[in-house]
Order: C-alpha cells, then sequence, then structure tokens
C-alpha cells in the first residue's frame, strides 16, 4: 500500500489502546464527513471503531448559532469496542459555537484544536461569549491548539478557479488532514474516496485533496504538537469487512430475508426522523424486486401492509415513535387476521415529537401494549447496529413461522451509529421458510382459523389461490368455521390462541446468554442500544473485582425461556434504560424479582462511566449515583 | 450472484370457467335490515361479476366498517373486511403487490369520506388500478343514525336533534378534484343503469369511484326520493351518455345548455342544436365538473359516467420501475453488501 507520508514525525509518538475524537462545527461545515472519512480510515487500518453522528434538529439553523452546531464522534481502539466513548480525548472546533456546545465533554487535559480565524467578535457573539474563550483562560483545563485553518486553506487554495464560499467550504479536509497527521494515518483512503465522489467536479475536488495536504504537512512542519499518537490495529476475525449503520443493517437484513424467504418485499412507509434511511436504503433495491410505497401517513402505511401481507408477500412498515402511535389500529387487524409482517420502530425521545434528533427507548410499552384490546405481537430489538441485519431477518422468519406480527425496536443510536461488519456469504444466513395454505376441494369448506398443533399459526391462504376463498377481518372468528362469531366461548379461546402462538414462539427463541459470573453479587440486564455502554461498564468492574455480569435481551416477547432463572442467581438486578422503567416493569411484573430500574431520559445513550457508578452505589461502594449533565452539548451532555 | 424473485402463488392460468351469479353468492346470511339498498347492489354486483371472464379466486373484496361494509361477507370471493376507514389502504397494498388481482373496494360515506377521506384522495391522485364503490346513504347507518359528511345543511339526527350546521360533501366533486380517471353515480333502484356502470368501472384501467345513492330504511328513509321515485325520475334525472347531447324528460324532450359557464335547463328543447353534448373522454374535468354540481331541483340530478379518461396506472408505473431496474441491474445481494468501501483482515 503506498502512503502520501512522506516525512517521517519528529514529535515522539505515544501509544494508545483508545482514542475518542468529536469533529464539531457549524452544519455547513461538513463535519460528518470529516468523521466519515477519519473512521473509514481507521477501519481500514485495523482499527475497531463505534461512532455517533448527531445532527442539529434544524435542518438550516443560522450560520455560526449555538442550534446549527452539528458534531461526529468516533472511538477507535487497538481492541473490541462497544460504545463511541464517554468523553472525548480530542476535539475539532470549527467555530465558537462548536466549542462552546462540546467543550464540557472534553476529558480534563485533552486536546481541543480550534481554527482561530472564525473567532471573530461577531461569531462570538452568535456563540452568546462575552469574552473570547481562547484568551480569557476559560479553556485552563484543556491543550488548545489554535490553528488558522480558515486563512492557511484559503492560501492553500489560491488560484484555484472557485469563488471564495466555496473554497471556504474545504476547511473540513484541512482539519481532517492535520487529524489524519495526528495520529499517523494515512490519507489514501480520502483521496481514493474523493477522487470518486468528486469526479464530476474537478476543482472541488482539487480544492479538497489540495486542502487535506495542507493540513497534513502543517501538522509535520509545526510545533504546536508535542506528540503524536498511534493506535495499534485491533485484532478481529478474518474476514472481508465494511461499515454499516444500523438504518442500512435493518434495510440489507429485509431484503435478505426478502431473498432468504423468495418472497418479494414490499415497503410502506411515511418519512419520519430517524427512520426514514429506511425507505431511503430500500427504494433503491428495484432491480431485487423491492416495491416501497410512500403512503400518505403513517395509517396508510399500516393498511398497506396488512394488504401485502394478506397478498402473501414479505410485508414491512417503519416508522418512529408517533407514527407507531398512529398506526396501532391497523397493527391490531394485524392481530386479529394473523398476518405475518413486520413493523420497524427506530425510536426517538417523546413523547409527542419530543426530540426527533435524539436517542429513547420509550416505545417498549407501546410496542408491547399500545392497542385496544388483548393484542400481542412479538417485539425483538438489535443490540448493535450491525445486529440490526440479523434480527430483521429474525423478525420476518418469526413472523412467517408463527403468523404473528413482529416489531423491530431499534432507535435514533443504532439506527444512526455505524460500526465495522464482516460482511457474510449468503449461505451462512438462515434459511426463512414460508408455507401458504394447501387448497381444499371446496373453498366453502375452508377454515381460515384451522391452526397448525405445533406453533398455531393459521394457514396463509392468499388470493389467487384456488379452493381457499375466504372472508377474514377484524369482526372475531369462530375458530371452527372462520365466520363472524360473537359468543362467549369462542371470543375467549380465540384470544388465547391468539397468546399462545406468542408465547410458544418461545421455542425459537435462544436462551439469554450471561457475560461474566453465572451467579453473584449483581447481574445488569438491558435490552436494545445500551448493549455496548453495559457490557463495557460491567467489563471494567469485573477488571476492578467486582462480581458483576451483564445480560442483553433481543427478545422482548416472548422473553427467553431461562431468564427467570438467570435472575435469580444474582444478589442484585440492576436494568439500565432510556426511559422510565419499562423493561423493569415487565421483569417486576412477571419474574417478581426485586430489579432496580437505572434510567437515562436525556435522549442520549449511556456512558460507560454511568454504569460503572451506578454497579458501585448497588454493591454499597459509593453513596447514590447521580448523572452530571453538561451544559446544552451536541454530543456527549454528561 | 443473481437472485430472482417471484411471489405469485400456484395456479390461476388455466382457462377461466364460466361462470354464474350464484357462484358468487356466499353461504353467509345477509343480515341488512330488510327493504335496505345494499341489497340491490349486491345483487347486481354478483350478476355483474362473471361478465368481467376473470379467473373467480383472482377477485378481492376489500371493505371498512359499516353497513355497507359488510359487503364482502356476501360475496364468493376472496374477502377482507377491514377497519374504519382504511380499506383503501389495504386495497393499495395489495394492488401495489400483486397487480394481476381483481380488487374491489365498498366504503359508505363515513368510511370513504369521514375517517378514511384522506386515502380517498391518494388512491385516485395515484391511480391505481381499483375499483371503488362508495354506498351514499348520507347517514351513519351502523352506529344507528348520525349525520354524515353528505347529510344535507340542517338535518336532524340522533347526533343532531336541532340539526347539522355543516356544509355536506360532494362525493364526485372531490373525485375530480383528486384527478380520478372513472367517475359515476348510479342508484340502488336503477338495477339495469347500476350494473351496467359497475360493469364499466370493474373494466376501466387506473381508480374507478362510483358514487351510488342507496336507501337507508332504517335511518335515513326516502332520501332520494324527490328526485329518484318512479313517478318523478325520468323529469328530475338526467341519464349522462357520452357523445350524446344531454336530455332528459319523460320522451328526453328538454335538456342543458351552457350559457357562459352556467349550465340551464332547455324546457322542450326542439332539437339538438345548442344542447351540451356530454363527453367523459375529455381530459380537461371542467366539463365533468358543471355537471357534478347540477342538484334537484334547480336541476335534474345527473347519473351515469361524468370522466372515464385513459392514464398510466400506480400499479403499473411500479411494475415498469421494477422491470427496468431488473433489465439494468443485476440483482446482486453480495455485490450490493460490497459496495462502497470494504478492507480484509487476514
Ligand atoms: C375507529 C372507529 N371509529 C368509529 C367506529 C364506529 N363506526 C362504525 S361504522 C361508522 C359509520 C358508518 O357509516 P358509513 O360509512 O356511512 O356506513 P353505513 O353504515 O352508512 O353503510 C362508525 C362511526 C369504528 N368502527 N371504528
Ligand atoms: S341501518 Fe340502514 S344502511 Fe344499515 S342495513 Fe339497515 S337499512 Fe341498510
Ligand atoms: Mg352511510
Amino acid at each position: 500500500m503506498t502512503t502520501e507520508s512522506a516525512v517521517e514525525p519528529e514529535q515522539t509518538v505515544e501509544k494508545l489502546d483508545r482514542v475518542t475524537i468529536r469533529f464539531a462545527g457549524d452544519s455547513g461545515d461538513g463535519m460528518q464527513l470529516t468523521g466519515t472519512q477519519f473512521t473509514r480510515t481507521s477501519a481500514v487500518f485495523g482499527n475497531d471503531i463505534a461512532t455517533l453522528p448527531d445532527f442539529p434538529a434544524e435542518i438550516r439553523a443560522p450560520t455560526g448559532s449555538l442550534p446549527g452546531v452539528s458534531g461526529f464522534q468516533l472511538s477507535f481502539a487497538s481492541s473490541d469496542i462497544l460504545t463511541p466513548g464517554d468523553q472525548p480525548d480530542a476535539l475539532v472546533a470549527m467555530n465558537p459555537a462548536a466549542l462552546k456546545t462540546n467543550i464540557g465533554d472534553l476529558r480534563p487535559g485533552g486536546l481541543v484544536i480550534v481554527d482561530e480565524d472564525e473567532f471573530t467578535d461577531s461569531n462570538l457573539k452568535k456563540a452568546a461569549y462575552i469574552s473570547n474563550p481562547l484568551e480569557d483562560g476559560t479553556l485552563s483545563k484543556w491543550q488548545v491548539a489554535r490553528i488558522n485553518i480558515t486563512r492557511q486553506n484559503e492560501l492553500a487554495l489560491e488560484g484555484l478557479p472557485l469563488p471564495a464560499k466555496q473554497k471556504f467550504q474545504s476547511r473540513n479536509f484541512y482539519a481532517l488532514g492535520l487529524v489524519l497527521w495526528l495520529y499517523g494515518r494515512s490519507m489514501d483512503t480520502t483521496v481514493k474516496w474523493a477522487t470518486d465522489r468528486f469526479r464530476r467536479n474537478p476543482d472541488v475536488l482539487d480544492a479538497n485533496l489540495r486542502a487535506m495536504r495542507a493540513g497534513y504537512h502543517f501538522g509535520e512542519t509545526t510545533e504546536i504538537f508535542h506528540h503524536r499518537y498511534e493506535v495499534p490495529a485491533a485484532e478481529v476475525q478474518p474476514g472481508t469487512y465494511r461499515h454499516i449503520s444500523g438504518n442500512e443493517a435493518t434495510a440489507l437484513g429485509c431484503l435478505a430475508a426478502s431473498i432468504r424467504s423468495g418472497l418479494p418485499l414490499v415497503y410502506s412507509s411515511y418519512p419520519i426522523t430517524p427512520a426514514s434511511d429506511v425507505l431511503h436504503e430500500l427504494s433503491k433495491f428495484k432491480a431485487f424486486g423491492v416495491k416501497t410505497i410512500q403512503a400518505e401517513d403513517e395509517i396508510a402505511a399500516m393498511g398497506m401492509t396488512v394488504g401485502v401481507a394478506y397478498g402473501g408477500q414479505l410485508a414491512l412498515t417503519g416508522t418512529s415513535g408517533p407514527g407507531l402511535a398512529l398506526k396501532s389500529e391497523a397493527l391490531n387487524l394485524a392481530v386479529m387476521t394473523e398476518l405475518p409482517l413486520v413493523v420497524i420502530n427506530v425510536q426517538r425521545a417523546g413523547p409527542s415529537t419530543g426530540m426527533p434528533t435524539k436517542t429513547e427507548q420509550s416505545d417498549l410499552l407501546q410496542a408491547l401494549f399500545g392497542r385496544n384490546g388483548d393484542s400481542p405481537v412479538a417485539v425483538l430489538a438489535p443490540a448493535t447496529p450491525s445486529d440490526c441485519f440479523i434480527m430483521a431477518m429474525e423478525a420476518f422468519r418469526l413472523a412467517l413461522k408463527y403468523m404473528v406480527p413482529v416489531i423491530l425496536l431499534s432507535d435514533g443510536y443504532l439506527g444512526n451509529g455505524s460500526e465495522p461488519w464482516r460482511i457474510p456469504a449468503i449461505e451462512d444466513l438462515p434459511s426463512i421458510d414460508h408455507h401458504y395454505a394447501k387448497p381444499v376441494d371446496d373453498s366453502r369448506k375452508f377454515n381460515p382459523y384451522e391452526r397448525d398443533p405445533a406453533t398455531l399459526a393459521r394457514p396463509w391462504a392468499v388470493p389467487g389461490q384456488k379452493g381457499l376463498m375466504h372472508r377474514i377481518g377484524g369482526i372475531e372468528k369462530s375458530g371452527q368455521t372462520g365466520d363472524i362469531a360473537y359468543d362467549a366461548g369462542n371470543h375467549h379461546r380465540m384470544t388465547l390462541a391468539r397468546l399462545g402462538k406468542v408465547e410458544r414462539m418461545v421455542q425459537d427463541v435462544p436462551p439469554v446468554e450471561v457475560t461474566g459470573p453465572p451467579e453473584g453479587d449483581l447481574l445488569v440486564l438491558g435490552w436494545g442500544s445500551t448493549y455496548g455502554a453495559i457490557t463495557s461498564g460491567c467489563e471494567r468492574a469485573r477488571k476492578a473485582g467486582k462480581r458483576v455480569a451483564s445480560a442483553h435481551l433481543r427478545y422482548l416477547n416472548p422473553l427467553p425461556a431461562n431468564l427467570g432463572e438467570v435472575l435469580r442467581n444474582y444478589g442484585k438486578v440492576l436494568i439500565p434504560e432510556m426511559n422510565t422503567g419499562q423493561l423493569s416493569l415487565i421483569v417486576r411484573g412477571k419474574y417478581l424479582v426485586d430489579a432496580v430500574p437505572f434510567n437515562k431520559i436525556a435522549g442520549q445513550p449511556f456512558k460507560i462511566a454511568e454504569i460503572e457508578g451506578k454497579i458501585d452505589e448497588l454493591l454499597g461502594l459509593t453513596g447514590p449515583f447521580e448523572f452530571q449533565f453538561g451544559p446544552a452539548s451536541v454530543l456527549g451532555g454528561g | 450472484m443473481t437472485t430472482a424473485i417471484t411471489g405469485s402463488p400456484q395456479g390461476a392460468d388455466e382457462a377461466i370457467p364460466v361462470l354464474t351469479r350464484k357462484d358468487f353468492v356466499s353461504d353467509q346470511e345477509v343480515r341488512w335490515c330488510p327493504g335496505c339498498g345494499d341489497y340491490a347492489i349486491l345483487a347486481q354486483m354478483q350478476k355483474m361479476l362473471p361478465e368481467l371472464r376473470i379467473p373467480h379466486e383472482n377477485i378481492v373484496f376489500i371493505s371498512g366498517i359499516g353497513c355497507s361494509s359488510r359487503f364482502p361477507y356476501y360475496v364468493e370471493t376472496y374477502g377482507f373486511h377491514s377497519i374504519h376507514g382504511r380499506a383503501l389502504t389495504l386495497a393499495t397494498g395489495l394492488k401495489t403487490s400483486r397487480p394481476e388481482l381483481a380488487v374491489f373496494v365498498i366504503t359508505g360515506d363515513g368510511d370513504g369520506l369521514s375517517i378514511g377521506g384522506n386515502h380517498l384522495l391518494h388512491a385516485m391522485r395515484r391511480n391505481i388500478d381499483i375499483t371503488v364503490v362508495l354506498f351514499n346513504n348520507q347517514i351513519y347507518g351502523l352506529t344507528k343514525g348520525q349525520y354524515s359528511p353528505t347529510s344535507e345543511m340542517g338535518k336532524i339526527t340522533k347526533s343532531s336533534p336541532y340539526g347539522t350546521v355543516e356544509e355536506p360533501l360532494h362525493p364526485l366533486r372531490i373525485a375530480l378534484a383528486a384527478g380520478a380517471t372513472f367517475v359515476a353515480r348510479s342508484i340502488d333502484r336503477d338495477t339495469k343503469h347500476l350494473e351496467e356502470t359497475l360493469y364499466r368501472a370493474a373494466t376501466h384501467r387506473g381508480t374507478s369511484f362510483v358514487e351510488v345513492y342507496q336507501n337507508c330504511v332504517i335511518f335515513n328513509d326516502g332520501a332520494f326520493d324527490s328526485f329518484a321515485d318512479k313517478e318523478v325520475r325520468q323529469e328530475r334525472m338526467v341519464y349522462l351518455e357520452h357523445g350524446q347531447p344531454v336530455r332528459f324528460g319523460r320522451s328526453r324532450e328538454h335538456g342543458i345548455r351552457m350559457n357562459g359557464y352556467v349550465p340551464e335547463v332547455v324546457r322542450n328543447a326542439p332539437g339538438d342544436g345548442g344542447l351540451l353534448v356530454h363527453d367523459a373522454r375529455d381530459p380537461n374535468p371542467v366539463l365533468a365538473g358543471i355537471l357534478v354540481e347540477m342538484r334537484y331541483p334547480d336541476f335534474p340530478v345527473p347519473i351515469g359516467v361524468f370522466r372515464d379518461v385513459e392514464a398510466p396506472t400506480y400499479n403499473d408505473l411500479v411494475e415498469e420501475q421494477v422491470a427496468n431496474a431488473r433489465a439494468k441491474e443485476a440483482a446482486d445481494f453480495e455485490g450490493l453488501l460490497r459496495s462502497g468501501e470494504t478492507w480484509e483482515v487476514l
């Protein structure tokens, strides 16, 4: 591999196991791109990676303003990592607003790189700084690198036939070059990517590459930095890797389900943050026969999905919390008519519109119970971005096997977060079976509610099949004939049968696995996107000699058969959730275990340190744990 | 790897057997009130269906909730009695995924225009190839007699003992505004006209919208008698025929002509000269719009096909996109997984 770094560094090189960097700037400054490129470079280098992008809620907040700040955090390491890091070790702040909203998260002693040129009176005012933080001692806790990014970028681009405004937009490449140098990374990955991305726009390509090289070479020649850092490659399983976000993985998993089942996929959805990317992805897959319908609202999207399932194809809809609320009545129709379909809910902070770009796990009870009547559905939750691929397939497998709607609970943190993913071979993917009903000689004798004794699934008789014409609907039906029935015994039996299908699914649910000692003082139980923080927090606690285990639920209805037994093997059970205690309510109610809820409802994922802090409290090592919420920061907040 | 997916279930393409009305009668006991207009619509539908020569198992009836929405139970086809207002959404999903099916939607004035009004607009704007029959009895039948969005201003009902203070919605006006490509009206008591209209609707490609005036004997009896009663029908209704002058009366002696953009009645019009000639194929919906606004007692009430134009259907366009994409791109899943940046770990 050729490398564009010609000069050997003169600065000392410090070896680190893990580094967390945050890039922050105005939403127009291209920080997502800078972060993504650094991520790719580190992944290609062989680090393990976790990322957390964060966008402002407004599409175009005023330039330089606090609400306009956009950030991207990544952690890269020489060992397996599960979260994008609690506190950044380094912060790149492209303007005063970015500094203001992010500096509170930087670890004491950490490095902050600022574009000094942007610290003008007017920008300081927009960021509500009374005096210049670069001058007034505000930053004394940190190492500050003041760099004239704007001016140096301008110089590097001198002579290029581009308007000044466009040249200004290459600043992020300058910053990227500088940081690549700082961490001993090659520019190759970005050169390759940019050459393709800007191939139709050679001047812009030239500008960006020149800016990046200028930043890189500035690092080499300047004496501002006394250290460079090196994070060696991690030991990971051999194979071909790529980056994948949760939403991409969800879309690909659904496509994989289509391929493995042989059933065409139809996705009906109404755009909503943070689920829209699933629609964007799936709408590209036309060559695989995937159809996407942008419905007029979420009610329509759900109804269409019921129609698709009735027609015998792979029926999928997706949304976020407010949309799930709208879908509930039509979803209930699928419960009643026992049709197989999958509902993706990429959860966000609620209630109501809440905080669309912020993550939360507060739709668990809505997913489990948010419909009229006794209305059981299966509920699954992926644990990491790439797990969305596996769980999307699993959702379809179970839906088809048991003729039950399945809700897949992702969240904004999983959906937008990404991680390296070892690309699977098709033949290693699970096969997904489906069975249409067997025709009978006279359709007047066909009973659409005659159940399979093992799964209680009813037959899937789809229009176009001869000899199986029948009527179904939201009205209660006789289990004997499929006709409308209001008699008491029938409703009792049918309600239990609908419940029984979800209960029997437990035979397909793997037992919950424990990481750490099989019995001990404390079990930390989680579900969904808290996996990384919980697992890492418990690992650290064990390293410190504490008898703490963790377990993670990817199946929330039905729960794994061994869960009750596992819970009883520990003195205490702690349940961290990004809600006010929804899984805790279920666990306490179902297993009569005195589980302790640990709730963070800040629109942000748990930090490892927070899990550790709470563990210490429960083990009696410290007093009550309290969250340290910082000022309104973009990403961290703690 | 290339992956081909086809989803149609087995069967369905042998020669189509000749069916009769009886083949479309299900074994379910019909539960409408005696004398309800729904019976007539059911009978004409059952009579019309065999004429379509569609494989029996490819016909699907989808309804919402209401007296009218009980319809699918009584027709021996695939049937789905869904939830209030949402039949069109199921139909859209079904037709998009299985375009070879013939999909009928049965809805009421409350089901289709109140709770489900939004879906009606969007189905018609997409021009998805389904047939929508809206039973307009200008009342909520199933919930026992509240006013509906088509009830006339001042109507006294259980939920409006002092009379309503709301203007009614005119279904065909909505259909034209939403760009429906087939817009028609018929009435329960004119069985011949009803059957013909249903047939034309079912054979049209694109969204066909048929409003059927339907008498609810229990909660809104006689709602249409003022113009549809046998005695007065010829004088007070006008049967629209494409390419023909708009004429009515016992011996078609009266006509309609345009005065600027305002229609007027010509009593005892001697010849056809100057009379309005109906053109259902006009791509411009303005003429249909003028006819839709004719109401008794100022005008005879028009029934028939107001608009019948050709336009690409949603489901055809969806199929075309898929076919084009398949012709141009390989369905290479492993390639897709590897698209973008990848790296090897040895
Ligand atoms: C979500 C919901 N809201 C209300 C109802 C009650 N409901 C059932 S049918 C109906 C009105 C039916 O009127 P229409 O569509 O005109 O049908 P008709 O009975 O007159 O044929 C109402 C309000 C319901 N079933 N579901
Ligand atoms: S209530 Fe009216 S619409 Fe309903 S079945 Fe009886 S007559 Fe027909
Ligand atoms: Mg009605």
